[in-house]
């Protein structure tokens, strides 16, 4: 079946099976590999996307479901070479090592800091729960997220 | 002549990860990512049963299903039919019988994954269902059903130090089980295999030891070595799950089949049945002591379940034998390991390997002695400690820096966490789902201390490759380092990088794609890469220099100039003491290149009595939880871990505390809820839904203190610091737990029901004898089997 989406500002088209999710859209039709694959029933995270502005586990959405709609992903972070302060973030406090799950942190970060500039540790545990990372134990994870907001609201300010 | 100053980016610093921006920004390209135009998808049918014999195997059906362009089973394996880690005891695919359900038994190509799962459906196998042993002890018994030819022991180890009749003051006696934990790690396993004009193959694979892979995928495909190409894909997490082949030699031979690319991914379902799990352990212990609390003489029974195939399972149970007494002195000692073959999942290296398991038991064992000695158990492990020059069970001496009573006091010494008055409901255990306002909630604290080796044992030469070019760039010199070491996530790659600028004294270093053109650098495990590949960079670096040297030399000598000597690098321009010499740029015309291979020093294999030296060094922590208990529910709340390291030297300090919280988040697991569940051999929880594994609301702040007692003899005196977190993480926290309950927890992971006391702890007969088979080699081996 043909499906028709708008992916990080450009309108896009594939010829998909009935059964294929978002997920897979994106990654094997659309090559945005971005996205991961860790699960695919939505248990890590690692596939987080928005849909209309909405933070979802993309390979528990449909890709007919995307018909019409707008998806924005993780490439759609980064602009021109320079990267997304909650990206930088993820470097600077070393919350980064495979880097399998990061894509999708990073997504769900980012959400929750347009949600909440000021999060409180337990809010961010929360916002963060439906993300397993198997590599940091999460601490430097924590710190990037205090580190982006922080250096969000400054540049705000 | 080492004169080289400190450079930004070079060793100490916590720079950026070279793989850094790749990864935040989705363009880093994960085995998982790959793609090419015209390729096709790959698939394994796998066995529904633990142990079969396979009646009839028809593709026919799957072969006319449109899209599908290869079926393949056992006969089509050009090669040889088996292989193996250590002992090449498992099929490419299964031939006459399955010993595990999962084991791979055809494999498709077809034009999407889709059509491929379909067709697989096709496939009509008929099994004949055979008794399976799925119990570790029961495949002792001489009725028990036969794995291998072979019979069901792997391998035997019995360590016999000083007069194990010795006599003691104080007696303590424990039985202790851990669960089948698995690595879980996040990217499944996926390569992509292309075939080559040459009749070879080129394997882009995310893995820990390309070498190993292709040595064991070469013969499999009837190919020589050279025409096995293996290229590292992006890795997502390893753990030990990637030391052994999974979907490589699959990929290789439906891509040679089919004349086309052929990609492989597992699903995650598929990913629990296609990698190797750490060991599920039974360990009984008897301790004796003085009134004054030395250790006096340790007897510790070790059986692991390696599961239908050898994978590590032979170093996995030296490990769990040679560590069984833990970092103490004990003077007499008699320490039986045996591996058994069961119709279990095949089991293999995990973060830790073997240590874990021993660990868990041997720290069980110190608390229950302090008990009985009525003393503080901090003190206990004090007075015990190993330092260096201590003698181990095995006579092996410890020669590098063994800084266990630093290690012990400064963890100790980490302030506690306070108790709030008041909290967020989320801070209590069950918090999470709203289940709990804390109202029977108890504090406890435990303490552990363990210790990992670094580097492969018993006179293994897993020697380290590394190649380093030195070119003049547009921007100044430039160093290409080539190694085959695989980054895992670990950081290894940003560790060379800094190798390599402090070495040389430039900033510019690129990393090649790891492959097989350059020699092995050996496996990213066993905490080994920092100091073996780090010392290949290390060695590389300096025969380079020594090539700069001589060619400023040269010209000096051409210009009729005094010969300078105490030359180095700093900022890019040659300096002879004082007195700069030139740009460096000036002398790399040609450009420079070397290849050097790094060796640790020489162990050696374990004798009849167990005795030997086969360890390299050892990387000691220590650890103190902190946790909450909620009675009623049997919920557990981590509320602070200590940790305190011995790192030789941190070069890149955020990493290695990056190591020690995510290492300990595994030990944490292996502590609370991580568990394959089997039954008669069938795995009940193969998904994140039901095999659970820390998220981020189980993770408690980690106090991390490293102690820097550099090693003699090693690159910049560094120690790995993968495993040793994961070692002592487990007991530290089911310590914890006993503090604030009261019971015995000898079984890990922990359930509620364990906490609660609706399940009695984990009873045995007692130790099963030592089988009967030759020993210490492996008995496959012993035999003349393999």
């Amino acid at each position: 079946m043909l499906v028709r989406v708008n992916v990080n500002g450009v309108w896009r088209q594939a010829d998909v099976w009935p059964g294929a999710s978002l997920l897979l859209l994106l990654r094997d039709h659309l090559g945005l590999v971005g996205s991961k694959n860790a699960c695919e029933q939505g248990e890590c995270g690692s596939c987080s996307v928005w849909l209309d502005d909405e933070l979802v586990c993309s390979c528990l959405v449909l890709a007919a479901q995307a018909d019409g709609r707008t998806v924005r992903t993780v490439e759609s972070l980064a602009h021109g070479g320079r990267l997304h302060p909650v990206q930088e973030a993820f470097l600077d406090a070393g919350a980064v090592q495979c880097g399998f799950c990061t894509p999708g942190l990073v997504v769900a970060v980012v959400d929750l800091l347009q949600r909440d500039p000021s999060p409180s540790e337990e809010t961010i545990r929360e916002a963060l729960a439906g993300n397993l990372c198997r590599c940091t134990g999460y601490q430097k994870i924590l710190d990037a997220v205090r580190l982006a907001a922080q250096r969000m609201r400054t540049a705000e300010s | 002549m080492k004169v080289v100053p400190r450079v930004p980016g070079g060793v100490g610093e916590s720079v950026r990860r070279v793989d850094g921006v790749p990864k935040v920004t989705g363009e880093f390209l994960f085995g998982s990512d790959l793609r090419t135009d015209d390729m096709l998808w790959g698939y394994t049918l796998r066995s529904p049963h633990p142990h079969a014999r396979i009646v009839s195997l028809d593709v026919s059906g799957a072969l006319t299903v449109p899209g599908v362009y290869a079926v393949l089973v056992a006969d089509d394996v050009p090669g040889r039919k088996t292989y193996g880690l250590e002992l090449p005891d498992q099929p490419v695919l299964a031939m006459d019988c399955v010993r595990y359900q999962g084991e791979p038994v055809a494999i498709l190509a077809a034009v999407d994954l889709e059509v491929a799962r379909r067709a697989a459906g096709q496939i009509r196998v008929d099994y004949e269902v055979l008794p399976a042993v799925t119990d570790m002890e029961a495949a002792l018994r001489p009725d028990a059903p036969r794995v291998h030819p072979w019979g069901n022991v792997l391998r035997h180890i019995r360590i016999v130090h000083g007069d194990p009749s010795t006599p003691a003051d104080v007696w303590v006696e424990g039985y202790y089980e851990t669960g089948m934990q698995d690595q879980a790690m996040l990217g499944p396993e996926a390569g992509l295999a292309i075939p080559a004009s040459d009749g070879g193959v080129d394997l882009y694979v995310a893995t820990q030891w390309l070498h190993v892979d292709r040595d064991q995928i070469a013969p499999c495909l009837g190919l020589p070595p050279e025409k096995v190409r293996l290229h590292l894909a992006g890795v997502g997490g390893a753990f030990g799950a990637r030391e052994d082949v999974s979907m490589h030699i699959h990929a290789c031979l439906l891509a040679l089949r089919t004349g086309r690319p052929v990609k492989m991914v597992y699903s995650r379902e598929e990913s629990f049945y296609g990698h190797v799990h750490r060991h599920p352990a039974r360990i009984w212990m008897r301790h004796g002591a003085t009134r004054d609390g030395r250790l006096v003489n340790v007897y510790a029974r070790v059986l692991i379940d390696g599961g239908a195939y050898a994978s590590s399972s032979t170093a996995v149970i030296a490990n769990a034998s040679t560590f069984a007494t833990g970092p103490y002195e004990v003077p007499h000692a008699l320490i039986e390991g045996t591996a058994v073959y069961t119709h279990n999942p095949p089991c293999g290296a995990m973060r830790g390997f073997g240590a874990v398991q021993a660990c868990f038991a041997h720290e069980a064992q110190m608390d229950k002695l302090a008990r009985a000695l009525g003393l503080d158990p901090v003190e206990l492990r004090l007075r015990n400690a190993v330092q260096t020059g201590s003698v181990l069970p095995t006579g092996q001496v410890i020669r590098g820096t063994a800084p266990v009573r630093e290690l012990i006091r400064r963890c100790a010494a980490i302030p506690l966490p306070a108790e709030p008055a008041e909290r967020p409901p989320l801070s209590y255990p069950g918090g999470a789902g709203n289940v709990s306002r804390g109202e029977r909630l108890r504090r406890g604290v435990g303490f552990a201390v363990g210790y990992k080796n670094v580097a492969y044992s018993e006179g293994f030469d897993d020697s380290a490759e590394a190649r380093v070019r030195l070119f003049a760039g547009p921007d100044g010199p430039v160093a290409e380092v080539h190694s085959a070491a695989a980054e895992v996530g670990q950081g290894v790659h940003t560790v060379l990088v800094q190798i390599a600028r402090e070495e040389l004294g430039i900033p510019q270093v690129v990393l090649r794609t790891p492959d097989t053109a350059v020699g092995s650098a050996g496996s990213s495990s066993a905490s080994r890469q920092t100091m073996m590949s780090g010392g290949a960079v290390q060695l590389a670096c300096r025969a380079v220099l020594e090539e700069v040297w001589d060619r400023v030399r040269r010209r000096a000598r051409e210009r009729r100039e005094p010969v300078p000597g105490g030359l180095a690098v700093r900022d890019g321009v040659v300096w002879a003491g004082e007195r700069p010499v030139g740009r460096l740029e000036e002398y790399l015309d040609p450009p420079i290149e070397a290849t050097r291979t790094y060796r640790h020093r020489r162990t050696t294999p374990l004798d009849r009595q167990g005795q030997g030296d086969p360890h390299v060094t050892f990387a000691f922590a220590a650890q103190r939880a902190v946790v909450e208990v909620d009675e009623e529910l049997g919920l557990v709340r981590v509320v602070q871990i200590a940790a305190a390291q011995d790192v030789g030297r941190a070069l890149h300090p955020q990493n290695v505390y990056g190591q020690i919280e995510g290492g300990t988040a595994q030990g944490l697991g292996l502590a609370l809820m991580e568990e394959i569940v089997l039954d008669e051999g069938r795995l009940r929880n193969p998904s994140f839904t039901d095999y659970l594994i820390p998220t981020i609301l189980d993770m408690p702040p980690v106090v991390s203190v490293l102690i820097e007692e550099p090693e003699p003899g090693v690159p910049f005196g560094a120690k790995g610091v993968g495993e040793p977190s994961t070692v002592v993480s487990t007991a530290a926290i089911v310590a914890a737990v006993r503090d604030a309950t009261g019971r015995e927890l000898n079984r890990v992971p922990l359930r509620p029901d364990d906490i609660v006391g609706l399940r009695p702890p984990a009873r045995s007969a007692g130790p099963p004898p030592a089988p009967d088979v030759p020993y210490p080699q492996p008995v496959p081996v012993a035999l003349g089997f393999l």
